[in-house]
């Protein structure tokens, strides 16, 4: 019955986004006065309710572990933990679409419900958009995805959930990278529906911004916490693989970065207007994109879960209308949108600018890099691509970036000199240049990641000179922000380049009761017992780890084997330290009764995460320092109406 | 910069963008073809060898009675086997996937070493039947094809 409920609740929905879609377009054709307009912000509420509900009882299916639900017995298993049962509802390939289709209703339901700013015209175009992206994305889902299919017999038993997925990383890693790509369909529905009704305005990039910005967020969580997530997880000691999947994640995350940059312009100055649109319909391309690659099967990874050429075929084609579509509609309308405001080189328009050109070359990069491999082997050639590409390659374009990005808050809107902030540019080249020469005269280590520490550094320092000859108990919140933000770039910057640069490794074959020692690390191995979990026996090896010397902290890695499905996995060890982490993992006992033990110090490691959060929080601030001087400035607006109505009336 | 007429100030920065991109992927195209990891059998490593210290992929089948540790505990020393009995030696210094054993498939990644042993740096192994790595997937349908072919001959 549940399952039933959930599936009806989803099929109304779609009805709901076609109506959605339907008068929204006929609305946009007639003008606002149709009556069937005042059905589309009701019918876009509703739908995210309905879609809402639909995923709720898809959790509540895996919480009773249904197994007459084909999902839950292929993908679920009585003996696991709970809360490994409601994350496992969107830890495979139906169960995740459903939860892309439910962030989608829910962000149609909210700027259905909220954005008063826009030209009705424009907010219907914009709903309307949204309402022919979900039906696609219902579709997909009801046609070919569909996560409530019953069994004809139950199953005696569910196959059990992918070890790997078992860990509550699996909890904040799925919704918030969804809440992020699919936050970027708001913008762009937005761009398309300001497209189609020609009203690119300062107003549509005030409106956007907050969306923008909060999918920004997400998606910044969703990937830090899935870097941190692979880095303990998978025993191999990274934190980033340049892995399909996870450039998937970049990609949508560079032109996000880019559309909040050129939309902050349009939104202040007027200008950027053509780019920002173009943005606009990239970055939810590349979400698209990214579901493509994840959920087609073309790829082989933990995230692909299902291998099925149909599936593939229909992301393509809906891929295929979508993108297409909006780029003819761009390549139709954008001569019609006027130039916006000019600016100098030497501006903060310019500054953004340039480094819209380089985010967007990165993007290009990854991108051809991503797909280079599938298109190979479309002729028989395997070549897998990875960081000897896209490391250096995508330095050519970053550092540039980070230089400009040291400067480029601190000049003036319109038109600037940079002999104005002679003193600040000196500065930062300056810092940049002393950590070269001392570090690479203190220590050897590579090109790139000498870069790193150098820009690191500099940047560290440039992002907060902003605040120079500013009373800091005045400055807005949203300035706040992006200094928080760039200082968090410069701290993650700092992380991997320290990463890169520092880690010791080492591997050895240890007796119990012997010692390894790694970097300033002593780690002997007390012993190795068995264990036993809820679905999963393990070895676990006694550790203790002394830091110079000091107390011993006690660190017990485990070999875990899971019965179902029958898997093994290693589960790492870490301590952790103010000045980095020591990551253990156990590995196999050679014939004479040595255990393998693989030790890693990665001084300063924890910085990349660290950057990644100080950078969402970058984007908190913005988006409430925004979001409150909004509703200020509609306060005032109203007031200043109101006192003008009384003005007259007395008059 | 402020000589620029303002009436061509889009233009330059579309042509600017544009450049940009383009070098991008002309730079990108040339990296790839230089950078990608190419993907070899035995019997394509021994007949046509990478040069030594670039980066490749190696798979094949693990030989019977060819794994070897070493007396430190951690290098494991095996040949790979390709379908018509060429063997390349490989060494590898890790922890081994857990499903690597002899007769199985892998997939290596590392250089060739100018000894003509393969040093890996990373072994990827089947880890259950929902994910194997691509090359062994296939490889283990052509094998099964060829196996299926060799136990029908002369049934007809």
């Amino acid at each position: 019955m549940i399952a039933e409920l959930g599936l009806a609740a989803l099929w109304l929905a779609a009805a709901l986004a076609a109506l959605q879609m339907i008068a929204g377009f006929m609305a946009v054709r007639q003008g606002a006065s149709s009556e069937l307009a005042s059905l589309i912000r009701p019918a876009a509420v509703v739908q995210g309710v309905l879609v809402t509900f639909s995923f709720a009882m898809l959790v509540w299916l895996f919480a009773i572990t249904d197994l007459s639900v084909k999902l839950v017995a292929s993908n679920s298993h009585s003996m696991k933990p709970l809360i490994f049962k409601l994350s496992g509802s969107f830890g495979n390939h139906e169960g995740s679409m459903l939860l892309w289709v439910m962030v989608m209703g829910l962000a149609g339901a909210l700027i259905a419900a909220v954005e008063k700013r826009l030209p009705e015209n424009t907010m219907n175009a914009t709903l309307a958009a949204q309402g022919v992206v979900s039906l696609g994305f219902y579709a997909f889902l009801l046609l070919s995805s569909n996560p409530f299919e019953r069994l004809p017999t139950p199953a005696a038993e569910g196959m059990g959930l992918n070890p790997l997925l078992q860990d509550i990383g699996l909890v904040f890693h799925p919704p918030t990278l969804y809440l992020g790509y699919v936050g970027l369909s708001v913008a762009f529905s937005f761009a398309v529906g300001a497209l189609l009704t020609r009203q690119v305005t300062p107003n549509f990039a005030r409106a956007m911004r907050p969306w923008v910005l909060g999918a920004w967020v997400m998606l910044t969580i969703g990937i830090t916490a899935g870097s941190y997530w692979a880095y303990y997880e998978l025993g191999w000691g990274g934190w980033w693989f340049w892995d399909p999947v996870e450039n998937a994640s970049l990609m949508p995350w560079l032109a996000a970065t880019a559309l909040l940059h050129s939309a902050s312009v349009l939104a202040s100055r007027d200008a950027l207007r053509t780019w920002t649109i173009m943005l606009g319909v990239v970055a939810f391309s590349m979400s698209m994109v990214g579901t493509f690659l994840v959920r087609s099967g073309i790829l082989t990874s933990v995230h692909a879960f299902a291998v099925d050429p149909e599936r593939g075929t229909f992301i393509l084609v809906l891929l295929g209308i979508f993108i297409g579509g909006a780029l003819l509609l761009f390549a139709l309308r954008a001569n019609t949108i006027r130039e916006g405001e000019r600016f100098a080189l030497a501006s903060r328009e310019g500054a953004l600018v340039f480094n819209n050109v380089m985010l967007s070359a990165i993007l290009a990069i990854v991108l051809l890099g991503t797909l280079y491999p599938l298109l190979t082997e479309a002729f028989d050639v395997r070549v897998s691509v990875g960081p000897p590409y896209f490391n250096p390659v995508g330095a050519i374009f970053t550092i540039p970036m980070f230089a400009v990005m040291a400067v480029g808050p601190l000049l003036r809107w319109r038109q600037d000199r940079i002999d104005r902030i002679g003193k600040e540019v000196a500065l930062f080249a300056a810092l940049v240049l002393a950590a070269l020469v001392l570090v690479s005269l203190l220590s050897e280590i590579a090109i790139l990641p000498l870069l790193g520490l150098a820009f690191g550094l500099g940047l560290a320092v440039a992002s907060l000179m902003p605040l120079r000859r500013r009373k800091l108990s005045r400055t807005p919140l949203s300035t706040w922000g992006m200094i928080v933000a760039h200082f968090g770039v410069a701290v993650a910057l700092l992380g991997m380049a320290s990463e890169s640069a520092f880690t010791e490794e080492r591997l050895a074959a240890v007796e119990e009761g012997g010692s390894a020692t790694v970097g300033p690390w002593t780690v002997v191995l007390q012993g190795v017992e068995p264990v036993a979990g809820p679905n999963w026996t393990a070895i676990e090896g006694r550790l203790a780890a002394s830091y110079g010397g000091g107390e011993a902290r006690v660190l017990t890695p485990q070999s875990r084997n899971f019965w179902a499905p029958l898997q093994q996995t290693t589960e790492s060890a870490l301590s952790t330290r103010w000045n980095g982490q020591l990551y253990a993992v156990v590995g196999d006992r050679a014939a004479d009764g040595r255990w393998q033990l693989r030790l890693w110090w990665k001084p300063f490691v924890t910085l990349i995460w660290y950057g990644g959060l100080l950078i969402a929080l970058g984007g908190v601030l913005a988006l409430v320092g925004r979001v409150h001087s909004d509703l200020r400035h509609r306060r005032l607006a109203s007031r200043i109406a109101e006192r003008r109505a009384d003005r007259e009336a007395v008059a | 910069m402020n000589a620029l007429k303002p009436k061509h100030q889009r233009l330059v920065l579309v042509v600017l963008a544009l450049v940009a991109l383009v070098g991008a992927g002309l730079l990108a195209a040339y990296a790839l073809r230089n950078q990608a990891s190419y993907f070899y059998l035995p019997e394509q490593m021994l007949a046509d060898p990478p040069e030594v210290g670039q980066a490749v992929r190696l798979g094949g089948m693990v030989e019977e009675g060819s794994l070897h540790t070493a007396a430190d505990g951690i290098t494991l020393t095996f040949a790979v086997t390709g379908n018509d009995g060429s063997r390349v030696p490989v060494r590898f210094s890790g922890i081994a996937p857990d499903l690597f054993v002899e007769g199985s498939g892998v997939v290596a990644e590392g250089r060739l070493g100018a000894d003509g042993t393969f040093v890996a740096d990373n072994l990827l192994a089947k880890h259950d039947e929902n994910y194997v790595p691509r090359e062994l997937q296939e490889m283990e349908q052509h094998q099964a094809a060829k196996m299926a072919e060799e136990t029908t001959v002369g049934l007809e």
